[in-house]
């Protein structure tokens, strides 16, 4: 029982991230319908801002976690929401007309040249690094199961994001706008709706929660790797077609979806526990086989 | 068609053989960074001359490509002979080489049949441990070979159905999440050496072991020279197998395939069958390649086939300009020499060759080379 009840509490944790991962894309994918493959890498490179964020609050005598929290948080949300808007500007955008293909390789390689640029050029960044623990670490136990402050925090946060971005696509002019480019590029047009400003801001929002996901993954696991975003970005991205790319909700029901199984996996399979990303990229295969447009997703009719 | 003159035809062949032989002796007997600086300028003015010109291509044409590829071979062996005792050249070469035959399996699939692939390097690794575990014992190598590419084939046929079932993008994330996969399996997988890999011993063919050195008509001669040799025979199998397909009618169903999924499809042409043909090839090519390139170096850990790698053969294909083969030959020469050649630059290939192919991508959207239309009706129009 408390075994199980710690097996969630990790896999609602793993849940929020591949969600937001996963938000993103389906971001993307709604006003552009194109894949964004850096998106795991942008990922990556937010939880190395917020980390020098971290060392130049820490040097310049910021001691407390407060605001050096505040410092990270900021620092990786909105350096990635300007890297996303760029990546979407240099990236995506010249190619909208060229085939599908070409936005996906020059995002794999986008992502690839992020990717070498944290390995390379941040300091020792060719090895994992520590991330600090920023939050309250006080623990209630229940039975042997520790419920840890930093998770519901953490969870917390990543709910009224989720929340808050429902909102915003819901109830406010930016929100409208959005969703009209999403329906219809050439309608939204007409009715005065500046498509390239609309599109760069979606990117950024979409980094943006990238950024924090990446945040969030370096405060669990306590560490950060120049390669762990490719994982995640390939995990986000399938979360997001197994609910159907460009559906808010989808997305959200894909993340603990596959993080739902992983568990399972992990709880079912303890002896392979070696194998568990083997496991998961399995399942990444097996889902898209199975489902390769989605679980609530888009029909493709296609006509001729 | 113009009939060009026999004596015509092999006067253009040698000299474009001395062309590409002189330019590449270039590439590789470059020592300084001026010197390999100067060396690739001289390629691109060379290059660049002779297309603006029009003399490559009419070259080209009047030699046919059989004499061709007999030129290009000649000029290769003359190279092997000039460098018969060093074996980093040798050794450069034949990886060169055996990329270039892994990345004419990936043509297959990405440039013919429009599959992309992004586990190429898993491929090549599929037939690196096969040919490790098998190599040992005392089945005949070539036979290793062989088992290399099916084996490839056949752990490739796993990702049919989902290949098949999927489209696009959809398609790429699943030969990016195998090619993860296969890496991560590797790794902690005991039973293959884990992350320390395996040792594996050197090619030998009906007793004629290729890692020896040896005396040649006075001269001594590096082991390397052989496999130099039998990655240049594998080479141009390959070049002329996908020449072959191409040329034919299996060419056209599958250029069908990729211009128009549904079009095809309504001209009763087999999507799913023409797909399963191209990435089983492709596989099996690529799988070979692993295999021997697996034996030429004696060694393989699952850090040789990461994702970057993948990448790597991938950006080939592109800077080559899709679809255009002796672009694929040059730039996969290219690619492999030039980190060895400038090791400044070494520890910096995978960001430099991300950046040109975004590069490429961005400024140029219908490829480095623009892709020859099929004509229907032999090259008269040309």
């Amino acid at each position: 029982m408390d075994l199980l009840a710690q097996y969630v509490m990790n896999g609602v944790m793993l849940g929020l991230m591949y969600a937001l991962v996963a938000l993103g894309f389906t971001l993307f994918f709604g006003v552009l319908d194109v894949v964004q493959f850096a998106h795991g890498d942008v990922l990556t490179a937010g939880a190395f801002a917020g980390l020098a964020a971290y060392a130049v609050a820490f040097h310049a005598g910021v001691h407390s976690a407060v605001p050096q929290l505040l410092a990270v948080v900021l620092a990786a949300t909105l350096s990635m929401a300007v890297l996303g808007a760029v990546l979407g500007r240099t990236l995506v955008l010249p190619l909208k007309s060229a085939p599908p293909l070409n936005v996906l390789l020059a995002t794999l390689m986008g992502g690839t040249v992020l990717r070498e640029c944290i390995r390379l050029f941040y300091p020792g960044g060719s090895q994992p690094q520590r991330f600090p623990a920023l939050l309250p670490s006080a623990s209630w136990s229940l039975g042997r199961f520790t419920l840890r402050l930093d998770n519901v925090l953490m969870i917390l946060a990543g709910v009224a994001l989720v929340a808050g971005l429902s909102l915003l696509l819901r109830r406010t002019r930016l929100g409208l706008q959005i969703r009209a480019v999403a329906q219809d590029e050439e309608t939204a047009r007409s009715m005065g709706i500046d498509f390239r400003l609309v599109v760069l801001v979606t990117f950024a929002i979409g980094s943006g929660l990238a950024a924090f996901a990446g945040v969030m993954h370096g405060l669990y696991y306590n560490e950060v790797n120049f390669s762990s975003g490719l994982l995640l970005g390939v995990i986000g991205f399938s979360a997001a077609v197994l609910g159907g790319l460009g559906s808010l909700g989808g997305a959200v029901l894909g993340g603990f979806l596959f993080a739902g199984l992983q568990t399972l996996g992990a709880v079912a399979l303890p002896f392979a526990s070696a194998y568990k990303d083997v496991f998961a990229f399995a399942v990444v295969i097996l889902l898209m086989t199975w489902r390769p447009t989605g679980l609530i997703g888009e029909q493709l009719g296609e006509r001729v | 068609m113009t009939a060009y003159r026999p004596a015509l035809r092999v006067l253009s062949a040698l000299a474009l053989g001395a062309v590409i032989g002189i330019l590449i002796y270039g590439l590789l007997a470059a020592e300084s960074e001026k010197a390999v600086g100067l060396v690739l300028l001289a390629v691109a003015l060379t290059v660049a001359a002779g297309l603006r010109t029009g003399v490559l291509p009419r070259l080209a044409r009047a030699a046919g490509s059989g004499p061709l590829l007999g030129s290009v071979a000649l000029a290769g062996v003359v190279l092997i002979a000039v460098f018969h005792d060093d074996p980093f050249v040798l050794l450069l070469v034949a990886r060169a080489l055996l990329v270039l035959v892994a990345c004419l399996g990936l043509h297959v699939q990405f440039a013919d049949a429009g599959v992309p692939n992004f586990a190429g390097a898993a491929f090549f690794g599929v037939g690196g441990y096969t040919a490790a575990v098998l190599g040992a014992g005392e089945i005949p190598h070539l036979l290793v070979l062989l088992a290399s590419g099916a084996m490839a084939a056949a752990v490739g046929s796993l990702l049919l159905l989902p290949l098949l079932r999927t489209r696009g993008h959809y398609a790429a994330l699943i030969t990016i999440a195998f090619g993860l996969l296969f890496r991560t399996f590797l790794e902690v997988n005991e039973g293959l050496g884990g992350p320390q890999g395996l040792k594996l011993p050197g090619l030998r063919i009906l007793g004629f072991a290729f890692n020896d050195d040896r005396q040649l008509l006075g001269l001594e001669v590096s082991g390397f020279a052989f496999y130099c040799l039998a990655a240049g025979v594998l080479a141009l199998g390959a070049v002329w197998l996908v020449r072959r397909v191409e040329r034919s009618w299996l060419g056209v169903s599958l250029d069908a395939v990729r211009l128009d999924e549904t079009a095809a499809a309504c001209f009763g042409i087999s999507l799913g069958r023409w797909k399963i043909a191209a990435l089983t090839l492709g596989n099996a090519i690529v799988g070979v390649a692993g295999g021997l390139s697996a034996m030429m170096v004696g060694f393989i850990a699952p850090n040789n086939f990461t994702f970057q790698e993948s990448l790597v053969l991938v950006s080939i294909l592109l800077l080559g300009g899709l679809g255009n083969l002796a672009g694929l030959a040059a730039a996969a020469l290219i690619v492999v020499w030039v980190p060895e050649k400038l090791q400044p630059i070494q520890e910096f290939r995978y960001l430099l060759f991300s950046v040109l192919v975004v590069l490429v991508l961005v400024l140029r959207p219908g490829g480095l080379v623009r892709r020859r239309a099929r004509q229907a009706f032999g090259s008269a129009a040309a």
